[in-house]
Parts: structure tokens; C-alpha cells; sequence
């Protein structure tokens, strides 16, 4: 029974926990969910006491009806690994890159002086069994294996003394559908096997409804509402749960309308890059990231990619905008051929928005001048005055302010950065926006606004989407047709409600597969 | 902002006092430098002079604050060349990473950094003869690679970054990206690796004088004083020592202004310190 009580946390005197109480019972899974900034990571740091050394706890934190918040740091250091085991959301990064996998599943035992080298050695063999790893050999280094076979690596780390709780901070975040289900699959095995306790962190509601027995849902370093899972999905009591749970798959009011002549046209495209290097002169056979993909996308059409990392979506993009030259195959954008050759005012047509709203802009400028950058592509440069001009109506139409345009890019959030960028990119009035991954680093509720954002302008402007994302949810939500893409090749395509309802290819039906799902409970008014 | 380290002001503040000596010999030292006056030979420091004389009887504290101003100006000369003609090569190996003109601009480095400095240092001055000016070509010359290198490392990261794919996007070309986005964010590390390469001049400049190979007399260096102290370093201890302390706290100085300009100005590891 490991217990947390009215556990308050303050860093530099600011509060970032308050009051947080719950308790995790062995061969349970506990789901912590909230939005990034609510503490759900710091609450995991606290019960490993690995907080930073400025912050203050109080509360306690019971395992055995011990407090482990007043044991000095040799006691937890014993307990640490031992007891309680925790994995983390990026696996390449938790994992160190000059050791062997075997060593550092092995290092735990050692640490703790329960076995010997050669031992520790058969156990980590056989806990690298039992997260799914026979085939791997204990002396594969990490960068030798996929990520989620990494994500393997570091459960048997966390399990090899099998700990009585183990932590797991968004565990699948980094990881593809496919995998995601898999890895869930292996904890909830270890959990029900090991009868360990699980504390899952995660923002996605879905994966908890999916995997805990009970559920937290945590605001503000609050925890707002707790109990059984099925019982806090259904009921929904708390307003808060219940701003997540529409977020979290809310679809954009939409006008259908008529589409029109084909925008944006590729035909058998082929993009390879040189094979890695064989001797010195030689090279192994080039790779195929993009292999013979055609797709046309209409005036007002909102057309989907869909695939997971590496499958060759950020390679197409790359080449629709022409930013790199094709091997094989035409695109045509506004009836002109695309290449990195292309004259300025067919690049003005053609727009992008990317993923990462912290690094889409230059840190050193002011949003009025990273709004009007696209402006280099016009002819005739606008003045300072009309630029601004330009910019305010611009930041206007995202839903920011005029004089935001003075703030530096650090000055937002992460969902307001996401506005600048669709600002930036709409500036030249594009008919072709395409949004690479656009909504996916963004917390649920910032993500179904930005969405309706961009339904809104399709509507107001006739925009043509192209909408690229490893999430089935947010695709689903805003396309009128889409593709799936594997390996370079699109697998299949069709009117996004037929392919999501009737799949025809195995892919796309083991990607839907392995995404879970939100219950549909029906909605309390 | 956060607390000053420690290390950055005591390095600023042993800078600046070498700096102001330097700048105040232009209008005024205690006694000329170039004059010799041998009835004032090898005194003992006193309040005429308050360093004492060397075996010319010269004003040490005089010579002192010249040979500050030679090897700042030399330092600084040296550095400059470094940066004006590095960085634009270290940029544009970074915007064509892979190309020829990548592999020609990293492999003349390498070649570069093949020659021990003060071999060619040697070389220049055989052929044109010594001067302040030939060693600031012969230090500055080593002073271009470590810019380019720094540069293209720097701009390397920055080119994988969202921003540029968005600059690139709105149709800007490698130059203008380079000026625009990927010069103003690498140069934190130039001021860094400008001051480490500065204090790495002066080290050299002293040494290049040491073996005459520098400014000329009768204009005194700090090296020039170490070699001529040699032939008394018993009998006169202190004509060694000061122009060496004066070497050693220079270049401690400068170094610990490194240090405490890249914690300063790097963010990840401002995180760490906090």
C-alpha cells in the first residue's frame, strides 16, 4: 500500500503542488492525467524524492506506513530502484549510449548488492525475456534497437528488482500507435504478473481509460477529481474532467462545401536518398523514403497523411514545398511545376505550418518580424507602416492581439506560438497551407481550439489543407479525405469517415487497432 | 538576470586593469620607455620608480603598461583576422554541409592545424623579416580555423532547426539565412571562443617575442623582458617575474571571462546552475 497525503510541493516559494492525496493498492494501475504545467510529473518526482534541491514538501508519502519524505537520502537511494522503479517518456534519452543494454538492466542489481556479476547478468537476460526482448542480445547497445524496443529496455531496468511501485511517466508519448499498444500491453501484463503497483502519468484520457483501475485527474497542482476510472469518465463531475474529455475528441464545426479544381497535384513522386557508405567509394542501394506517391489535393479540400515515424510523411512534405529536389515524378502547385527552383510568387501560394512551437521561430525576433518574413517573397515589399498593418490583421485573424506584435516568441505559450505560426504562414495569402503535424506537441484543450481555428479560417479564406499526422484522432476531426502511408507508399486512401469505418488495407487496420479509444460514455448535460 | 558568477567578475576586473594600463600608456607612462638612462640601472622599486629599473634603466612599470598595449594590439588584431575571414567560411561550410565546397573549407582547416604556429611564425619573419605586424599575420592565420570550426558546429545544429525550414519556406536563400538566423544565434559562442583564442594570443605574442620574432625594440614586450631578465634571474629576480606575473594574470583573467561568458551565455548551462 503506498500512500500520498495531502503532499504540497513549492518551488522558490511558488506552489506547484497543493494538498495531493491518493493511494495506489499492488496489481492496480493508478492513471494520473492532466495538461503539461498540472504537476502530474512533479507529484512522480516527489515520491521518488527526486525533486530539485530548492523544493519544499510537505505532506507525506507512506510505503509500509513509512514516510519516505523524511528518510535522508542513503535510505531512499537504497529504496530507489529497489522498491520503486520509474521509466520515462523519452527512451533514447534515459538510456545511457555507451553502455550495453545488458550492463545497465544488470546495474540495478548490482547497485543494490543483490547479485553478482555473472547473476546479475542471467537475470537481466531473463527480465529482458520477460519485457519482450529474446531476440536481443545483452551486449546490443541502444542506438542498435527501435524505440520501442528501448522503451523495453528500460522496463526491465525499472522491474529487475520488481519494485512494489513503478512510475511511469508518459511512457508512450514518444512512441507510434503500434507500439504504444504494445508497450501497454507488456505493463499491464507486468502488473496484473508482478503485482506490482502501477502509477501511470499520461495526458492522453484515452490511454487511461484503457489501462487504470483508478483515476486522478489534476489541474493546477490540484487534484480535482478522483475515484474509480469507469466512474470518473462516466459521471464527469468535475467541469474540468469534462473540458478534457470533449477536448479531447472534439471536432471542428465544418461547412461542407463543393470542392473545386485540383490544387496541388503529385504524380509517381520518388525521393531517395544516397545509401549509407560500403567502402570507400561505394555505397549500399539508395533509401526510398518517398516511392512513387501521387495525391491531388482540391480547391477546399482538407486532405489527410497518415503514417507513423519514418514512413517517409516529413520527406513528402519537404518535397511538396519545394525544399528538395525529387528523384522521380512531377508536383505541380497553382498549375506551375514545384522544385527548389520555383519562382518566389508560387512559393507565396504555397504555406506550411510546422510542429514544434518552440522551434518554428528565431528566438531573437519580434513577432512583427517573424509574422512578416513570408513577405521576402513578394515583389513588391510592403512598408513599414502597411507591414504592420498586414501583421496586426494577421495576428488578429488567429486570435491574438495587434500589439503582440512587439513580444518576443518566448513571451507565449505554446498553443498562442502555434497562432503566430499560422499567422506567418497565412501573411501572403496562401490558397495551399500544409500542417505538418500542426496540433500534435499541443495539450488536448489548446489543440481543439487551434482545430476549430483552422476549420474557421478554411471556411473564411477557402484555404486547401494538407494535414499530416501520426494521430488518427485529430485527422479524423479535420479531413475530408485521406492517405495512409507506409514505408514511402500510400497504402490507401479514400473519404476519411469510409477508410476510419471500413479499412481496407492491414495497416491501416492494425493502426486503428492500436489506438485506443475514449469509451463513448454517453455525455452528462 | 541572474547572479554574476563569481569567476566572470574577478576575470572582467583583471582584464579591465590591463586594459586601462594599456590605453593610459597612449597619453602617459611614469618615465619614456625608449630613453636609456644607465646612471638609473637595476634600482629597487621606490616612489620615483615604483616598479625599479631594469639593467638599461628604464621605468619597469612603464615598460609594464607598453607591452600591455603591444599585446592587447596584437591579441586583438590576431583575433579579429580570426573571426572576419573564419566565421564566413565556418557559415558557408555549415549552409552547403556535404558539398565540395564543405569538404575543401573543413580540409583546409585540418591543414592548417597540421603546422605547429610558431614553425610558420618562424617561416613569415625569415622571409619578411620580424615585426608586430608579421606576428599578428603568423598568429592570426591559426586563429581562422578554430573560428570556422566553431561556426560550422554552431550553425550545423541551428539548420536542423523549424525556423529555418520556415525561412526557407519564404523563399530566403542560404546567404540571407546564414546572415539573418544562423549568425545571431552562434554568436554567444564567438564571444566565447574570442575571448579563449584572445588569451591564446597573448600567450603567443609573448612567445613569439621571447624569441624575437615580435615588435622590434626599442618598443618593449612582455616576452622581450622575459628573454632580456634571463642573464640576471639570480642576482635580479624581480626583472623576470613582473613581466611574468603580468602574463599569467592577463591570460587568467581572460580565461576566467570565457568561463564565465559561456555559463552566462549559455542556456543549457544556465539551467544547470540554477
Amino acid at each position: 500500500m503506498i500512500a500520498v497525503e495531502n503532499l504540497s510541493l513549492a518551488i522558490h516559494g511558488e506552489a506547484i503542488l497543493r494538498d495531493v492525496s491518493f493511494a495506489m493498492v499492488p496489481g492496480r494501475t493508478f492513471g494520473l492525467v492532466g495538461e503539461s504545467g498540472s504537476g502530474k510529473s512533479m507529484t512522480a518526482l516527489a515520491l521518488m524524492r527526486l525533486l530539485p534541491e530548492s523544493a519544499r514538501t510537505s505532506g507525506a508519502v507512506t510505503l509500509d506506513s513509512i514516510n519516505l519524505l523524511d528518510k535522508p537520502e542513503a535510505e531512499m537511494c537504497a529504496l530507489r530502484g529497489n522498491q520503486l522503479g520509474m521509466i520515462f517518456q523519452e527512451p533514447m534519452t534515459a538510456l545511457n549510449p555507451v553502455q550495453t543494454i545488458g550492463n545497465q538492466v544488470a546495474e540495478t542489481l548490482r547497485i543494490h548488492g543483490i547479485a553478482t556479476h555473472a547473476d546479475a547478468r542471467d537475470v537481466a537476460r531473463a527480465r529482458l525475456d520477460r519485457v519482450g526482448l529474446p531476440q536481443i542480445a545483452l551486449d546490443r547497445y541502444p542506438h542498435e534497437l527501435s524505440g520501442g524496443q528501448r522503451q523495453r529496455v528500460c522496463i526491465a531496468t525499472a522491474i529487475a528488482l520488481r519494485p512494489r511501485l513503478l512510475i511511469a511517466d508518459e511512457p508512450t508519448t514518444a512512441l507510434d500507435v503500434t507500439t504504444q499498444a504494445q508497450i501497454l500491453d507488456l505493463l499491464r501484463g507486468l502488473v496484473e504478473e508482478e503485482g506490482m503497483a502501477l502509477l501511470l502519468i499520461t495526458h492522453d484520457l484515452a490511454v487511461v481509460a484503457d489501462m487504470a483501475d483508478h483515476v486522478a485527474v489534476m489541474q493546477a497542482g490540484e487534484i480535482v477529481e478522483q475515484g474509480p476510472t469507469p466512474q470518473v469518465l462516466s459521471e464527469q463531475r468535475h467541469p474540468y474532467t469534462r473540458a478534457l474529455f470533449e477536448a479531447s475528441d472534439h471536432r471542428p464545426a465544418r461547412t461542407p462545401r463543393p470542392l473545386g479544381a485540383p490544387l496541388l497535384t503529385a504524380s509517381d513522386v520518388d525521393r531517395h536518398y544516397p545509401g549509407p557508405r560500403t567502402g570507400l567509394l561505394r555505397r549500399g542501394a539508395p533509401v526510398k523514403a518517398v516511392d512513387g506517391v501521387s495525391l491531388t489535393l482540391k480547391t477546399g479540400e482538407s486532405l489527410g497523411l497518415v503514417g507513423e515515424s519514418g514512413c517517409g510523411k516529413s520527406t513528402l512534405t519537404r518535397a511538396l514545398l519545394g525544399l528538395d529536389k525529387v528523384q522521380g515524378g512531377e508536383i505541380a502547385a497553382l498549375g506551375n511545376p514545384v522544385s527548389p527552383a520555383m519562382p518566389n510568387a508560387l512559393r507565396a501560394g504555397i504555406q506550411v505550418v510546422f510542429q514544434d512551437p518552440y522551434g518554428s521561430f528565431n528566438p531573437r525576433w519580434r513577432v512583427e518580424h517573424l509574422v512578416a518574413e513570408p513577405f521576402h517573397l513578394l515583389d513588391e515589399k510592403p512598408t513599414r507602416e502597411d507591414r504592420r498593418r498586414k501583421v496586426g490583421e494577421a495576428l488578429l485573424a488567429v486570435g491574438l492581439q495587434p500589439s503582440d506584435m512587439d513580444k518576443y516568441p518566448h513571451e507565449f505559450s505554446g498553443g498562442q506560438r502555434q497562432r503566430i505560426a499560422i499567422a506567418r504562414a497565412l501573411i501572403t495569402n496562401p490558397k495551399i497551407l500544409v500542417l505538418d503535424e500542426a496540433v500534435s506537441a499541443l495539450d488536448v484543450r489548446v489543440r481543439a481550439r487551434i482545430l476549430d481555428l483552422l476549420a474557421d479560417l478554411q471556411d473564411r479564406m477557402g484555404l486547401s489543407y494538407l494535414f499530416i499526422s501520426h494521430d488518427l484522432t485529430v485527422v479524423r476531426a479535420i479531413t475530408d479525405r485521406v492517405m495512409v502511408m507506409q514505408a514511402g507508399r500510400i497504402v490507401e486512401q479514400g473519404p476519411t469517415e469510409q477508410v476510419f469505418a471500413a479499412p481496407g488495407h492491414e495497416y491501416t487496420q492494425a493502426l486503428l487497432a492500436a489506438a485506443p479509444r475514449l469509451p463513448g460514455y454517453a455525455r452528462p448535460s | 538576470m541572474t547572479r554574476l558568477p563569481v569567476s566572470m567578475i574577478l576575470g572582467a576586473a583583471l582584464s579591465a586593469v590591463f586594459l586601462a594600463m594599456a590605453l593610459l600608456s597612449f597619453v602617459w607612462t611614469p618615465h619614456d620607455v625608449e630613453q636609456l638612462v644607465i646612471a638609473n640601472r637595476l634600482q629597487p622599486a621606490s616612489s620615483e620608480f615604483p616598479l625599479g629599473t631594469d639593467q638599461f634603466g628604464r621605468d619597469l612599470l612603464s615598460m609594464l603598461m607598453v607591452g600591455a598595449r603591444v599585446s592587447l594590439a596584437v591579441a586583438l588584431v590576431a583575433v579579429s583576422i580570426g573571426v572576419v575571414i573564419g566565421v564566413p567560411l565556418g557559415l558557408a561550410a555549415a549552409a552547403t554541409r556535404g558539398s565540395l565546397l564543405d569538404e575543401l573549407i573543413m580540409r583546409g582547416n585540418d591543414l592548417i592545424f597540421a603546422f605547429p604556429s610558431l614553425v610558420i611564425a618562424i617561416l613569415i619573419t625569415a622571409v619578411f623579416g620580424p615585426s608586430a605586424f608579421n606576428a599578428i599575420i603568423a598568429i592570426g592565420i591559426f586563429n581562422i580555423p578554430v573560428f570556422a570550426r566553431v561556426a560550422r558546429g554552431g550553425a550545423l545544429s541551428l539548420w536542423t532547426l523549424d525556423y529555418i525550414l520556415a525561412a526557407r519556406v519564404a523563399g530566403k536563400g542560404r546567404t540571407r539565412i546564414s546572415v539573418e538566423h544562423i549568425l545571431p544565434n552562434i554568436v554567444n559562442l564567438l564571444i566565447v571562443q574570442a575571448t579563449i583564442q584572445f588569451s591564446l594570443g597573448i600567450l603567443a605574442e609573448a612567445a613569439l617575442s621571447y624569441v624575437g620574432l615580435s615588435v622590434q625594440p626599442p618598443v618593449p614586450s612582455w616576452g622581450r623582458m622575459l628573454s632580456d631578465a634571463q642573464t640576471m634571474i639570480y642576482s635580479h629576480p624581480m626583472l623576470a617575474i613582473l613581466p611574468g606575473l603580468a602574463i599569467v594574470l592577463m591570460v587568467l583573467g581572460l580565461n576566467l571571462m570565457g568561463d564565465g561568458l559561456r555559463d552566462l551565455l549559455d542556456p543549457r548551462l544556465r539551467r544547470q546552475r540554477q
